[in-house]
């Protein structure tokens, strides 16, 4: 990167720097009429001198007031001009700023993606983010004013001055007589500030860094009992930072206070020696208004040149620490990352490896002297002890690292000089935490296909003006203009030829890796839109019909109580008997039923008002007696309470004043809790007496005037149980369950998921399940999924975009034995003809590969056919020997 | 059935009469309700357990695997408890419990009846008394058969 702040913002935004520099420049003459109107106004229209009214001018005559009047109008209007200049250039070098902030992030951005990966060992995610996010941001702001600031601010000093030089050379002696002070000492000061916003700079990086540590390692400070230890390392920093803060903002205000004090002594030599020539009648009186009018408006152009050279002396810094730290050495370059050939071909030669070596940032070669073949189509198994150096080969064959030594080829092609075009698309690899990113399954599954946009997105005219300004802006900040929109799917190399046919061998794919029943489950969880699905959505209705019949045997019947809207639900929370329906959005989150006015009218209409108080009561004060004496945070709390330890002070304070005064003397927030409670209780559940035969009959009252009255606007807001109907917020399951599992039945939701299972077989609908599990959100890092399907998953992806070559390292060591088996037989069957590299954490499952390497201390120390090597005395003998 | 009713049948069987009703309603609370019906195993031999049983209603036989097959050993019904040797000495279930009829239990937890217990000595004489007297039973069987 440009070597300093001055040569990257020249490089790149060299225009809008001399724009705004001359737009500076021009504003200037304007700036210099506006100090002189004013003496004029004073001296001529106000006083009279040196003019005869009525005057002359162009042609036109002037009396005193008109010539006043129009003066003064004139003086509006170049208050307008300069506040018009300022405007612009405020409006243009934010503009200017702000692109240059968007490209530096993207160049340093595109930098991290180039890092060779020893530097992530080195380089914490916090101390990255904390780069790329806080430190540049202030360089924004300081770009736009590198050259502007400069121009404009010393400019107007430099006019402002010239006015006040023109008028009286004494008087602009005097208004800038310290100014050498300042230029000596305010930069030996701001030295010193400037170590110290390196410092802090480096400690607000390690801060980050440990934030990102506590974050990850969240698990072990709970497992070791270290939060004190980690509270104490944190407030050992924090001191720290404080610290080195508060000795900038000493010095800062050192600074500030010498500038303002000097600054102030312009004034007092205006009121004095001004003073005097004017009693003198050396001076006249408007000149010197004038003057120090003039010079008042000196101090700000001069603070704001001070201003700018402690922001410049702080830019500079930042850049200078953030952009050392994005120069590692060895980093990849972006032709060979970007580049995009004509054409990519299958990977046909041989890869062979002579001498290879590879050292890890110590210097310890971790790989010394291997040399091997892989003829194309072959599969190996890679097997040897921790630490012999069997990870490291699986990563130089799949150039995720590049040997220190020998030569790595492929045909007679370097592999590290192999643009990332050809190794990523045509090499897969799956490490033993394949990472998932915060999107769908899907999404997961086809990363591998993504290189490059394929098929436009479609866009309606306004979208697409609209795309189109967005990409000329991305391209003027350097950025890249591709279109995330866009599908990027690169179908062909999945082996099919569009989305519709992509999905089956997707399911395909999940086979294979044996991860069908588990999308399968989570499809049964999943929600679909019912618009974009209406085949599915009738076909789930055929299951729930169907899903019904079955339900007639009166084994299962008892195990689910169907939803029926003249009957009150002893399995549902009296709020979901209420609406009758799932809530949509916010507006009737079960949580927060009771604070809803139309609900409220509901069960005043209903007359249940009352009966819910009285309900509320009766809740809280069972509550409140089961509960008193537990500890606070007892699981108890958390797993049947409606009421959480601190609040039960206030239920018993609520509960002694309705005991007191009635529950007319309740305020109305305090009813709204009340209310609450009731509508969280599941009667068959929680068994808390509470739903009488009356109570059910006017809660049914109420379901029915809640649906025949729902105004329209709070029609969306819930979407209520229909037997002919798709419930869109409800899953597959529920939608086909169609009520509630009946509570305390041994096994029950067992044995009803076995039974819709097999209605689901019946109607051959098991696909378009897994079709919808393929939308499931995995969350951040897959943490919604277990870490062994997120192992499947990654191994599916390489599977999907049927690389030439697959490099497994210890891919399925957490899978279970029997899933394990299954997954290798059926991936080698689905590789036959490619090439498989798999380092294996059990030698004994290299018996199902044609050829085995056996690695010891960073070399290859034995090859050959597993039947072969497995001899008394040999390496892999032994290996087997001590699984 | 409300919580009211459970503590009043809970008050009735032995190994809970001594025990505050508050506490009782809370132990109810906090336990499973669980309906077995006729012919469904409450448990099998061998199993890993968790959970000891109270038979609120119904019948269930004990049965045990033996060499020649399933011999039924014993009947329970109403209050009586059964699954507790599992969870006090954390062994694998040393019976199978099968529901004669439809079956009502409350499942308690391992966490819950340990609780319970170290809360309630009165509760584990109880228990131990109830251990007694299965020995006791158990003894007479073996000496029958011995016998014949």
């Amino acid at each position: 990167m440009e070597k300093n702040i001055y040569a990257y913002i020249l490089r790149y935004s060299k225009k809008q720097q001399i724009v705004i520099t001359l737009i500076a420049a021009v504003s200037l003459p304007f700036l210099y009429a506006f100090y002189e109107l004013p003496k004029r106004i004073i001296n001529e229209a106000i006083q009279g001198k040196n003019v005869t009214f009525p005057l002359e001018i162009q042609g036109i005559s002037f009396d005193q007031i008109t010539y006043l009047f129009t003066l003064c109008g004139l003086f509006l209007a170049l208050v307008l001009v300069n506040q018009g200049f300022k405007y612009l250039i405020n409006v243009y070098k934010g503009l200017s700023g702000e692109r240059m902030l968007r490209r530096l992030r993207y160049d340093l951005y595109s930098r991290v993606l180039r890092f060779p990966q020893p530097v992530f060992r080195k380089m914490s995610q916090g101390e990255i983010t904390q780069m790329i996010n806080a430190e540049v941001e202030p360089l924004g702001g300081f770009i736009g004013d590198a050259f502007s600031t400069p121009a404009f601010q010393g400019g107007t000093l430099l006019v402002i001055f010239g006015f006040v030089l023109y008028q009286d050379v004494w008087l602009a002696a005097a208004a800038i007589m310290f100014y050498p002070v300042q230029f000596y000492v305010i930069p030996k000061l701001q030295r010193k500030v400037n170590l110290l916003a390196k410092t802090r700079v480096r400690l607000v990086r390690g801060l980050s860094e440990r934030l990102g540590e506590t974050v990850s390692g969240v698990q072990e400070i709970h497992a070791s009992n270290t939060a004190r230890l980690e509270l104490a390392g944190i407030s050992r920093r924090l001191g720290d930072i404080f610290e080195t803060r508060f000795k900038i903002f000493l010095w800062k205000f050192i600074i500030k206070f010498i500038n303002n004090t000097v600054n102030q002594m312009g004034p007092f030599f205006f009121y004095s020696v001004g003073g005097y020539f004017v009693i003198n009648g050396r001076l006249e009186l408007g000149t010197l208004v004038a003057v120090i009018a003039a010079n008042k408006d000196l101090a700000a152009p001069w603070k704001e040149l001070l201003n700018y050279y402690q922001r410049r002396e702080d830019a500079r810094i930042k850049y200078d620490q953030v952009t050392e730290q994005f120069e590692p050495p060895a980093m990849m370059d972006e032709e060979t990352q970007l580049a995009e050939p004509e054409t990519v071909t299958a990977l046909r030669g041989a890869i062979s490896a002579s001498a290879v070596r590879l050292e890890d940032d110590t210097g310890h070669a971790t790989i010394d002297g291997a040399s091997f073949r892989i003829e194309p189509g072959e599969h190996i198994a890679v097997v040897g002890a921790g630490g012999s150096g069997k990870d490291q080969l699986a990563a130089l064959l799949a150039r995720l690292v590049v040997p220190s030594g020998g030569s790595l080829r492929l045909d007679d092609l370097k592999l590290e000089e192999l643009p990332e075009a050809v190794t990523g698309r045509r090499i897969g690899f799956v490490g033993s935490s394949a990472y998932m990113f915060a999107t769908t399954v899907r999404d997961n599954l086809t990363y591998g296909l993504k290189h490059r946009p394929l098929i436009p997105a479609e866009y309606d005219p306004d979208d697409r003006a609209a795309r189109t300004k967005w990409e000329q802006e991305a391209a003027r900040a350097g950025n890249s203009i591709d279109d995330p929109n866009a599908d990027w799917i690169d179908y062909q190399a999945a082996g099919v030829t569009d989305a519709t046919a992509l999905t089956p061998r997707l399911l395909e794919v999940l086979r294979i890796v044996d991860l069908e029943d588990d999308i399968y489950m989570l499809g049964l969880r999943g929600t679909i839109d019912p618009a974009g699905r209406p085949d599915l959505t009738d076909l789930i209705l055929k299951a729930r019909a169907e899903f019904q019949k079955r339900l007639r045997d009166p084994e299962l019947s008892q195990l689910v109580e169907v939803f029926d809207v003249e009957r009150f639900n002893e399995n549902a929370t009296v709020g979901e008997n209420l609406l009758f329906g799932r809530p949509v959005g916010d507006t009737f989150n079960l949580d927060q039923l009771a604070a809803h006015p139309y609900v409220l009218e509901v069960l005043e209409i209903a007359g249940l008002t009352d009966d819910m108080l009285a309900a509320g009561r009766h809740v809280a004060s069972t509550m409140v007696e089961l509960f008193a004496d537990l500890p606070p945070g007892h699981e108890f709390f958390e797993r049947y309470a409606f009421i959480s330890h601190e609040d039960l002070p206030t239920y018993q304070a609520l509960l002694a004043r309705l005991g007191r005064e009635g529950a007319g003397a309740l305020k109305p927030e305090e009813r709204t809790i009340l209310l609450s409670l009731p509508f969280r209780v599941a009667p068959a559940r929680h068994r808390l007496d509470m739903a009488t035969d009356d109570f059910k009959a006017k809660l049914l009252k109420a379901r029915q005037i809640f649906s025949d009255n729902l105004p329209h606007d709070l029609r969306q807001a819930v979407e209520q149980f229909d037997e002919k109907r798709y419930t869109a917020a409800a899953s597959l399951q529920d939608n086909i369950l169609f009520g509630k599992l009946a509570y305390g039945h041994a096994r029950g939701s067992e044995r009803i998921g076995a039974v819709m299972s097999e209605v689901i077989a019946t109607l051959a609908l098991r696909d378009d399940v897994i079709e919808v599990g393929l939308d499931h959100h995995v969350g951040i890092g897959g943490g919604r999924l277990s870490s062994v399907q997120r192992q499947k998953l990654g191994i599916a992806r390489a599977i999907l975009k049927r690389p030439d070559l697959l490099i497994l390292n210890e891919a399925t060591a957490i899978i279970d034995g029997a899933s394990e088996a299954r997954i290798l037989e059926k991936l080698l069957d689905e590789f036959q003809g490619r090439g498989v590299v798999w380092v294996l954490h059990r030698a004994r499952l290299a018996n199902h590969f044609g050829r085995v390497l056996v690695m010891q201390g960073g070399r290859i120390v034995e090859e050959g056919n597993y039947s072969d090597l497995d001899g008394e005395g040999s390496v892999l003998h032994e290996l087997l020997q001590t699984e | 059935m409300g919580l009211n009713e459970e503590v009043e049948l809970m008050r009735n069987i032995p190994l809970f009469a001594k025990i505050d009703p508050p506490k009782l309603k809370l132990l109810a609370f906090a336990s499973e309700r669980m309906i077995f019906s006729a012919g469904q195993e409450l448990f099998h031999h061998g199993d890993h357990g968790d959970m000891a049983y109270i038979i609120i209603e119904g019948n269930a036989e004990i049965a045990i695997d033996t060499p020649t097959g399933e011999m039924t050993v014993a009947k329970v019904g109403k209050n009586d408890i059964v699954g507790e040797i599992a969870i006090l000495c954390d062994v694998p279930r040393t019976a199978t419990v099968r529901a004669i009829d439809q079956v009502t239990t409350l499942a308690i937890s391992k966490d819950l009846f340990f609780q319970m217990i170290s809360e309630y000595p009165q509760m584990a004489i109880e228990i131990m008394r109830e251990l007694a007297q299965r020995l006791e039973h158990s003894n007479a069987l073996l000496r029958e058969a011995k016998a014949s």
